[in-house]
């Protein structure tokens, strides 16, 4: 029988496997950040401990940085505290360290693909959840608790439980002005946050083929949240293209070689998943969320789900407790919903083809009276870019603040917060309770729903907007 | 790593499903570069409710966490479990726990138990009649038990066996996995030269 991708690459970093035990995976690339690393440091040190492969070892500080006046010290103590932390293990272990300033700062799952680092069949992890964004390039990558930080510190290997496989084969072609994050954001709908638990998914079928790399990131980025253990897609010519001539990407024969080697990387046709579920992405519409959990979602175009309309006992309390935190009306249309501040930014939706998008529907347009737009590129290169190609006077002219490179609203560590009772539109994953800050009501959206909100105030699409000139 | 192999505490309820790690701590309250002081952002939201069952005396000294399916889900941080044990919970019994929680709490010796979702309820049950009742845990045997005579419950829960071992044992998991060092070093050699390097 064949194998699976997910299969293919996980065998393909068994170090050692015993019956009853765990598998022992080698870690090919290790990312860190300054909130889960501390204490593994600490760890290292206090058994008198070495990083065993600094060389596959990469740190940006993203989670808590400002996204203003980054050149000046940061001046939360405790956020300041981590940085400075971190850039001090970093140089005590001899680990490559991308600090606020440099130009390839970032949120880590922006800054390893744009290095190139992150290529087709590696495995990656690091201390955050949203690791599986690397899946998008072929590699399995998930999110590790800080003691398992540690263990990669020391060892560069996991122990861990082979997971299920599962594939999720979305048909059809996406609709004009629908996105991957619309895609993922009605997949997590479906399945419920807990529906991947378990499972590696390997996202597959023609609409996620016709995606770019960002786009296959965006889906991959939100494995997590409805569960999975990790997402990804085989890599094809797209992914190819996209890391051909990064920094770090093989050269010449090298290239080759690796290349050679990645084309392998696809399940085989008698390969057996464990589950498998079928989306028609034809039929999708822009989608946004309206409770407190990533699967709490529905289309634009419908109205705030009651209660009533759940079957099960336990979906019914969650929606009426949603309802309420979130300050909804059940029956109220979705489009009627009123939003405070606009999001756009995180590892989710932080990149450049992002951002081009948001400015591609501001461009002429203004921010409403009393709608606040934020806009934060995931990394400085993502910033630089944007800058390059005026996307930032777009942003300005139409009212937006224009933001330095970080994670920033998306979990509201760093003062850019959504005040008590403030609701939001975010381009992020997560709309839990308090994410964006204590009280605060997040509405998960893409990056076209998001531009469109900012516009009109409500929840939107750009179907909703004046043409320009009209 | 202290060896697990028994223990018995007071048990709270908490009477929530989908306990995320947001909810369980905070991200204003990860700041901290140690491993201790994390008790202080535990169910921070909550605890802001005088209703809160960990704002009921009763409970004071609680060790074993009785709670509704789907708890821990949401971001990987580890602080999650260490707001628990650091608050002086040793168990936490659910009929469902998040992958990485489970995963974390195995690491950092807190016990995640899980049982069915009758003997949460049988269990929640049991601490509203008797409020402020110890609950033991056996490790060895595998199963929970509160009370005695007519009301008591007792069950078992499942962990899988390697996390199981580990616990009883008190090992810690670098030390398991430096015993491999020559393995580790052989593949490291194997692997293609291509792979891509960060130095
Ligand atoms: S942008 Fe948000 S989800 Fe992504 S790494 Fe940062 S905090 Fe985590």
């Amino acid at each position: 029988m064949g194998k699976t991708l997910s299969e293919k690459v996980w065998d393909e970093h068994v170090v050692r496997s015993a019956p009853g035990e765990p598998d022992l995976l080698y870690i090919d690339l290790h990312l860190l950040h300054e909130v889960t690393s501390p204490q593994a440091f600490d760890g290292l040190r206090l058994a008198n401990r070495t990083v065993r492969r600094p060389d596959l070892t990469l740190a940006t500080e993203d989670h808590n940085v400002p996204t203003v006046d980054w050149d000046k010290p940061i001046a939360d103590p405790v956020s300041r505290t981590q940085v400075e932390t971190l850039r001090k293990n970093c140089a005590d272990f001899g680990v490559r360290l991308h600090p606020l300033g440099d130009v390839e700062q970032g949120i880590v799952h922006v800054v390893g693909p744009q290095l190139g680092l992150t290529q087709p069949g590696m495995t990656i992890v690091c201390g955050d959840s949203h690791t599986s964004t690397h899946g998008a390039f072929g590699a399995i990558a998930f999110g590790i608790g800080t003691s398992e930080v540690e263990h990669v510190l020391a060892t560069q290997t996991l122990t861990q439980a082979r997971p299920k496989t599962m594939a999720v084969t979305v048909n059809g072609s996406l609709p004009e002005g629908v996105t991957a994050k619309d895609l993922v954001l009605t997949l997590i709908t479906h399945t419920g946050t807990g529906g991947g638990q378990g499972y590696i998914v390997e996202y597959r079928g023609q609409a996620i083929e016709e995606l770019s790399m960002e786009g296959r990131m965006t889906v991959c980025n939100m494995s997590i949240e409805w569960g999975a253990k990790a997402g990804l897609i085989a890599p094809d010519q797209t992914t190819f293209d996209y890391i051909e001539g990064k920094p770090e990407a093989p050269k010449g024969a090298d290239w080759d070689a690796a290349v050679a080697h990645w084309k392998t990387l696809r399940t085989d046709d008698d390969a057996v998943f464990d589950k498998e579920i079928e989306l028609d992405a034809s039929t999708m519409t822009p989608f946004v969320t309206w409770g407190t959990n990533p699967g709490q979602g529905a289309p634009l175009g419908a109205s705030v789900p009651s209660p009533d309309d759940f079957d099960e006992p336990n979906d019914k309390v969650a929606t009426e407790k949603a309802l309420q935190y979130m300050g909804l009306e059940a029956g109220t249309p979705l489009r009627e919903v009123k939003v405070d501040t606009v999001f756009v930014g995180s590892c989710t939706n932080g990149r450049i083809e992002d951002l081009r998008l948001a400015a591609s529907i501001l461009e002429g347009r203004t921010v409403a009276a009393d709608t606040r737009l934020l806009v934060v590129p995931g990394s400085v290169r993502v910033r630089l870019q944007a800058e390059a190609e005026g996307l930032d006077k777009v942003f300005i002219a139409a009212g937006a603040e224009w933001r330095g490179a970080g994670c920033s609203m998306c979990l509201g560590m760093n003062p850019d917060q959504l005040a008590p009772g403030e609701r939001s539109a975010s381009t992020s994953n997560r709309n839990f309770e308090g994410r964006q800050g204590k009280g605060g009501r997040t509405h998960l959206v893409s990056v076209p729903v998001a531009a469109a909100t900012a516009v009109r105030g409500t929840l939107s699409s750009p179907a909703d907007l004046t043409p320009i000139g009209a | 790593m202290d060896k697990f192999t028994t223990h018995t505490g007071v048990g709270v309820p908490l009477k929530r499903s989908n306990v995320d790690t947001d909810q369980i701590i905070p991200a204003v309250y990860l700041k901290r570069v140690t491993r201790t002081g994390f008790e202080d952002g535990l169910f921070a939201a909550w605890r802001n409710d005088p209703d809160f069952v960990l704002n009921n005396p009763t409970y004071a000294g609680g060790s074993v966490l009785v709670a509704g399916p789907d708890f821990g889900t949401g971001s990987s941080r580890e602080h999650a479990v260490w707001a628990l044990q650091n608050y002086g919970f040793k168990v936490v019994i659910s009929s469902r726990f998040a992958d990485i929680f489970r995963g974390n709490s195995g690491k950092a010796g807190l016990l995640a138990a899980q049982v069915d979702e009758k003997v949460v309820q049988r269990l929640w049950d049991w601490l509203e009649d008797n409020p402020g009742g110890e609950i033991t845990v056996d490790l060895e045997s595998r199963t929970v038990r509160a009370g005695a005579g007519e009301d008591a419950v007792e069950d078992s829960f499942d962990i899988d066996d390697y996390t199981r071992w580990r616990l009883l044992e008190g090992l810690d998991d670098i030390g398991i996995t430096l015993s491999h060092d020559d393995t580790i070093t052989a593949f490291e050699v194997g692997r293609p030269g291509w792979k891509p390097v960060t130095a």
